[in-house]
């Protein structure tokens, strides 16, 4: 072991390694409810270069690489559960290149979303990108690596479908460039008119490569953000509500939320409609559209479109929403978790109910959130719970309610998102024979000794 | 409703319905078409339990209450009688919001409470304008939350069955808190105090005094600070105002004590619009969007520097849009701040 520490410094210098125990506490454990496990060592490597070296070494030694961005999955995704070295990305944090007119980027494997918000903002103000509401050090690599969505998500699919190019470190310690980088030095698609090569590694959870730069398509910023709430007093009527927003092609994101607390949300289903425009006018249109797509709802009494104060409506359009840290203490003790299936929208009303059921059953609070994929190809149904960290027996009740939730997505026709350990077993025995041993063969192929995160995507 | 809630009867007089010369309360209305004949004919339908376009037609503007000047109660009882035959006038998933927004939960008295205090009704956000001199004598003194709410806003939706139920209590409150006289920050609040509590015969053991009232007594008083603001104002005012119209008086003495010209509009006094806000949430886009759209022009149009506004829900529906066009958004109470010389929170050109 001080033989790696060595060689691990030698790479990418002392100030850059440890195995001090106070470091090592925090890069076993992430804010979610899986358990934690220490690393060896962890290592926060600089260029391609050193990351190269960091995995040639550990496959040499066989011993494991997680790589990890900010540590927000939830999941314990990043939780090096067989020990080993995490690589922390989070030097790698420099934008590289911005095409403003093609509209993509490219940036390190490190970069974290509100960087490349920041410098947007600074440098490209018509430019934006699909923003994710985890907290802003989230690195890109990573959310597009988990398959993330963000603020453009119903317009463009998940944000890993908004990616343009891949340069990864393949568990050999070999570089490879994925998509039209591989042969052009323009990022402009992951794949197509080739082989799509990034599916090797996009939804891997890092156990097939270490991402060291990301190109990312960028859309068009408008002047004017504008979000409007449409609620309804029973889940029946979502499906169709989405469907008939989703038809007029005018609006950004949709997000739909329900909550006990506080009062004013208290029995209704809120969907969060968000506009963008350059003018008053085409923002009106856009409104106008939808406000009549809904208009059978509002003739019949089944839902309208509600007063939105001025602090609401700020906090909405915050980008990343603050709004899951505050949910996150409402029990006190700061603790929040969700399972979050991808779904399809029609199975809306049977989520919200089972998380209703398990709210009582287990006595927790709860808040459901559902954001739309692509024109309502599908949704990401989160049923979120808050605990209180000090609390043991609140701890072991949230779990339980989640493996209910999981269970329950499974069987209504939901595929886990950044699934724990535990879905990702139950994903593997549920999928199709063929499927999971196309599986195996790629995994096996890429990371032959097994040292990429492992105890995640174990095809058995 | 409760048995305490079905104590309470709406006070309306039929003979003085029949006996109308004018049929304003629908003549005037301005989303309904009715000659007086009509108009008369209609209410005494809507009396006597019987079916009525009205009870199908009516937008809740709230004016047919200002437009009979023989106090008869045409919209409380249009309300009434919408409640009792199950008419919807808002979704369900609306009217539900505004129940729990408003469900008695919370009560909050800061400062100390004396024979006169301030109620900011459930709003805590008056706290950020009410300040300063004008409100030195009273100041700090105010109550507010949900048990302190007035909960008129339920005759939007048809449902005075909450209000029957909640707006004994809050008096029962109000009352507890030993005080004789109430200044309301909001004129939902005053109204409910001065003109539907009365009308459905329930006793308000303290003084209702209208914000205006308090902001003009205490502007006279300060006559030596004023500086003249020599600014053009458009006024909007809010549905809410409909219900307690003698205080309507009290906009132009204001304004013309703190050297403010009031412009000549095509929608003000009994002829306002309303802000939309409330259109928006019951009927959907194209109510709600003419309204805002004839109010603005109008404001634009009239020349006016700076839209005054009475009430928080109008200036939140207008403001964006009346400053984008160039129209300062002010409430009446940051104005006034403002006529003494004292900062209302915002850069003043």
């Amino acid at each position: 072991m001080e033989d790696i520490k060595r060689r691990l410094c030698d790479i990418v210098g002392e100030r850059f390694v440890s195995d001090r125990a106070e470091e090592l506490f925090f890069y076993g454990r992430d804010p979610g409810l899986m358990p934690p496990h220490s690393p060896d060592f962890v290592a926060l490597p600089g260029t391609v270069e050193e990351v190269r070296e960091i995995v040639k070494l550990a496959f040499r030694e066989g011993v494991p690489v997680v790589p990890m961005g900010a540590g927000m999955t939830l999941t314990g995704l990043c939780i090096p559960r067989k020990g080993g070295i995490v690589l922390d990305m989070k030097r790698m944090n420099r934008i590289l290149e911005v095409n403003d007119r093609a509209r993509y980027t490219i940036v390190e494997g490190g970069t974290p979303t509100g960087a490349l918000k920041a410098y947007l903002d600074a440098h490209h103000p018509r430019l934006r990108f699909s923003i994710p509401d985890s907290p802003a050090a989230t690195t890109i690599a990573a959310n597009v690596m988990i398959h993330g969505q963000g603020r453009l998500t119903q317009q463009y699919g998940f944000n890993s479908d908004m990616v343009t190019g891949l340069e990864v470190v393949l568990p050999t310690g070999d570089v490879a460039r994925i998509g039209s980088c591989s042969l052009s030095p323009d990022w402009f698609s992951k794949g197509a008119p080739l082989p799509d090569l990034s599916g090797l590694f996009l939804g891997w959870l890092g156990t097939t490569g270490v991402i060291t730069k990301v190109g990312l398509k960028l859309y068009p910023r408008k002047k004017m953000r504008e979000v409007e709430i449409f609620i309804t007093d029973s889940p029946d009527f979502i499906p169709d509500i989405i469907y008939e927003i989703t038809h007029t092609e005018m609006t950004e994101d949709i997000n739909i939320f329900a909550q006990p607390l506080p009062l004013i949300f208290k029995d209704n289903h809120h969907v969060v409609v968000y506009f963008t425009g350059d003018t008053d006018e085409e923002l009106e249109f856009k409104k106008k559209s939808v406000f009549h797509a809904l208009d059978r709802f509002i003739k019949n009494k089944d839902g309208g479109f509600m007063t939105v104060g001025p602090g609401m409506k700020q906090s909405l359009l915050d980008m990343p929403q603050r709004s899951a840290s505050t949910f996150a203490d409402v029990t006190k003790g700061g603790g929040f978790e969700y399972s979050g299936p991808i779904i399809l929208v029609e199975k809306y009303p049977q989520c919200s109910r089972k998380l209703d059921e398990l709210a009582e059953k287990y006595d927790l609070k709860y808040h459901a959130t559902a954001r739309i994929i692509g024109r309502g190809h599908a949704m990401m149904f989160a049923f979120s719970f808050t605990f209180n960290r000090a609390d043991e027996d609140m701890m072991d009740r949230v779990r339980a309610a989640l493996r209910e939730a999981s269970e329950f997505a499974l069987s209504a026709g939901g595929v886990f998102w950044k699934p724990t350990v535990d879905e990702q077993r139950r994903l593997l025995q549920a999928m199709d024979p063929v499927t999971r041993r196309l599986m195996q063969m790629i995994k096996r192929n890429l990371d032959p000794s097994g040292i990429m995160n492992p105890g995640n995507w174990e095809v058995p | 409703m409760s048995e305490a809630g079905s104590m309470f009867t709406l006070q309306f007089d039929e003979a003085i319905c029949a006996s109308c010369p004018s049929g304003a309360c629908l003549v005037k209305c301005q989303y309904l078409e009715a000659d007086r004949e009509q108009a008369k004919r209609e209410m005494l339908k809507i009396f006597r339990g019987e079916d009525s376009r009205v009870l199908q037609e009516c937008v809740t503007c709230y004016a047919c209450e200002e437009y009979c000047k023989r106090g008869n109660h045409p919209f409380y009882l249009i309300t009434q009688r919408r409640e009792e035959k199950g008419i919807l006038t808002a979704p369900r998933a609306i009217t539900r919001q505004w129940i729990n927004i408003g469900e008695p939960r919370g009560k909050y008295e800061v400062g100390e409470i004396k024979e006169r205090a301030l109620s900011f009704g459930f709003m805590p956000q008056f706290k950020d304008i009410v300040k300063g001199k004008l409100f030195e004598d009273v100041m700090p003194g105010y109550f507010f939350g949900q048990e302190y709410f007035c909960n008129v806003v339920y005759i939007h939706f048809a449902n005075t069955a909450v209000i029957k139920e909640r707006l004994p209590r809050v008096i029962r409150n109000i009352q507890e808190l030993g005080v004789k006289e109430v200044v309301f920050m909001h004129d939902e609040c005053y109204a409910a105090f001065s003109s539907l509590a009365p009308a459905f015969g329930m006793e308000v053991p303290f003084k209702p005094i209208h914000y205006f009232e308090y902001l003009y007594q205490r502007l006279e008083g300060l006559r030596g600070d004023i500086r003249p603001l020599h600014i053009r104002v458009a006024y909007q005012r809010p549905c809410s105002n409909r219900l307690c119209p003698r205080t309507h008086r009290w906009v132009p003495k204001i304004l013309d004590l703190i050297g403010a010209e009031l412009v000549t509009r095509t929608y003000q006094d009994e002829n306002a619009l309303c802000c939309g806000s409330i259109f928006r949430a019951m009927y959907g886009y194209d109510l709600a969007a003419d309204v805002q759209a004839r109010n603005i022009e109008d404001i634009v149009k009239s020349g006016a520097e700076y839209c005054v506004f009475n009430c928080h829900g109008c200036q939140n529906a207008l403001s964006d849009r009346l400053a984008r066009k160039g129209v300062r958004p002010i409430h009446m109470v940051e104005l006034c701040r403002m006529a003494i010389g004292e900062n209302p929170g915002f850069e003043v050109p």
